[in-house]
């Protein structure tokens, strides 16, 4: 069937399977592929975006589910050049290390940050407990969250 | 993992929606959120021929008061309902159970009402639900129909809904002020309870003690009868027979529900 949705603020229009996975549609059809499979259950996050803002695990979400909504990944972040001010501050903390987890986190991150434009360490780990970090990670991707917080209520 | 193919139906109201159960019933699966129908489909343990998407029709979100109670959407999304300051100060118990759920990702799509018809007996809700004694709002062919939690939940993974049958909305009694508690205890992050417990006004649940979430009433009646809560507390497994798993054996479920009753009588939360 087909849906229409805005994908990192531009408009589509495509033709899709109904059990095509959100992630999949992402990854294949739009050639985004920031969005990682990781776990395929809801649990890792490496899939996760955002939906109308709100942060979504796209391998639990239909494509035609996201008809008439706006969704935004790693890629839609950056404007004009500019990295987002989470990616920088993912980038200055070093909030990676393999980089698989990263583009999940950046957007958890993102929405968290649009919820909670000052979270607590306390709020920033409980926040992101939907991600998971096999290099275990977390400790700078907690203050590169805290950064980013600092930097975006500058 | 890729569900098996299915056919696509947007409902664009709740009327519709019952149309569509009508006319495809048995064979067809309401999606809502999805965070329970769509790793079952990624699965295969469910394969509907029909998917009905009710997750855009907006008569069936949302949080209102109506007098005594409180009356939230079926397709409210958990982060909605944790976050409602009408739930906050009216059932703070609510509220804190949606935020139990999953992650954050998770309860910005999963549904109120998804996560009652799924009916899993280690989840937040169901629990919640029997605690406070709330009620499902019902539509379905011949009309408009209320069923307490008690007697929703029909077996494990089993509700009282008929196929051509639509939860439309939860409705509960303001219960505001301290007299409440939840405890969950969990391996992991993010996990389902191996034991629950909800407690509210006398009222406790126990989820993940039985195949359906179940009311301690011997510990609820030792309650009433003047009881401390240590002592309701040491009777809250009475008559359960709690399955066995790789997480723990009976006796060990039923140690641990009385454990967390005498806690949640205390007002604690975890």
């Amino acid at each position: 069937m087909r849906i229409e949705l805005t994908v990192n603020g531009a408009r589509r229009s495509d033709e899709v399977e109904p059990r095509l996975l959100l992630v999949h549609y992402l990854r294949e059809r739009c050639g985004l592929r920031a969005a990682n499979v990781g776990c395929d259950t809801t649990s890792c996050g490496a899939c996760t975006v955002l939906v109308n803002g709100r942060s979504v695990k796209s391998c639990t979400m239909l494509a035609v589910q996201a008809a008439g909504q706006e969704i935004t990944t790693a890629e839609g972040l950056a404007a004009g050049g500019e990295m987002h001010p989470v990616q920088e501050a993912f980038r200055q903390q070093h909030g990676l290390q393999c980089g698989f987890c990263t583009p999940g986190m950046v957007m958890a991150a993102t929405g968290l940050l649009a919820e909670n434009p000052h979270p607590t360490e306390t709020e920033v780990r409980e926040g992101l407990e939907g991600n998971f970090c096999r290099c275990t990670g977390y400790h700078n991707i907690v203050r590169a969250v805290l950064a980013a917080a600092e930097t975006m209520s500058a | 993992m890729i569900p098996a193919p299915f056919e696509y139906q947007a409902a664009e109201s709740a009327r519709h929606a019952l149309d569509l159960l009508a006319r495809h019933g048995d064979d067809a699966k309401v999606l809502a959120g999805g965070h329970s129908l769509l790793p079952m489909m990624k699965l295969r343990l469910a394969v509907p021929s029909v998917v009905i998407d009710i997750g855009r029709v907006a008569e069936l979100a949302g949080i209102r008061a109506d007098g005594d109670d409180l009356v939230i959407g079926a397709t409210t999304c958990h982060a909605d309902v944790a976050a409602s300051g009408l739930v906050r100060s009216q059932t703070p118990l609510l509220a804190y159970a949606a935020a139990q759920v999953g992650d954050p990702q998770i309860r910005h799509r999963g549904t109120i009402g998804g996560s009652l018809a799924h009916a899993d007996p280690a989840a937040d809700l169901p629990m919640a639900l029997v605690a406070l004694g709330g009620f499902m709002e019902i539509a379905g062919p011949g009309g408009q129909r209320t069923v307490s939690a008690d007697d929703f939940f029909a077996g494990f993974f089993e509700t009282s809904l008929e196929p051509d049958e639509l939860l439309t909305a939860v409705r509960v009694p303001r219960r505001p002020g301290p007299d409440w508690g939840y405890q969950k205890f969990v391996r992991r992050a993010n996990d389902w309870a191996i034991v629950g417990v909800a407690a509210a006004g006398g009222r406790i649940a126990l989820a993940n003690m039985g195949p359906v979430p179940l009311r301690a009433t011997a510990a609820e009646e030792a309650l009433a009868g003047g009881a401390s809560a240590a002592d309701a507390a040491a009777l809250a497994a009475e008559g359960t027979e709690p399955a066995e798993d790789i997480h723990a054996d009976r006796a060990y479920r039923q140690h641990l529900a009385r454990v967390l009753t005498r806690r949640a009588l205390e007002h604690q939360t975890g």
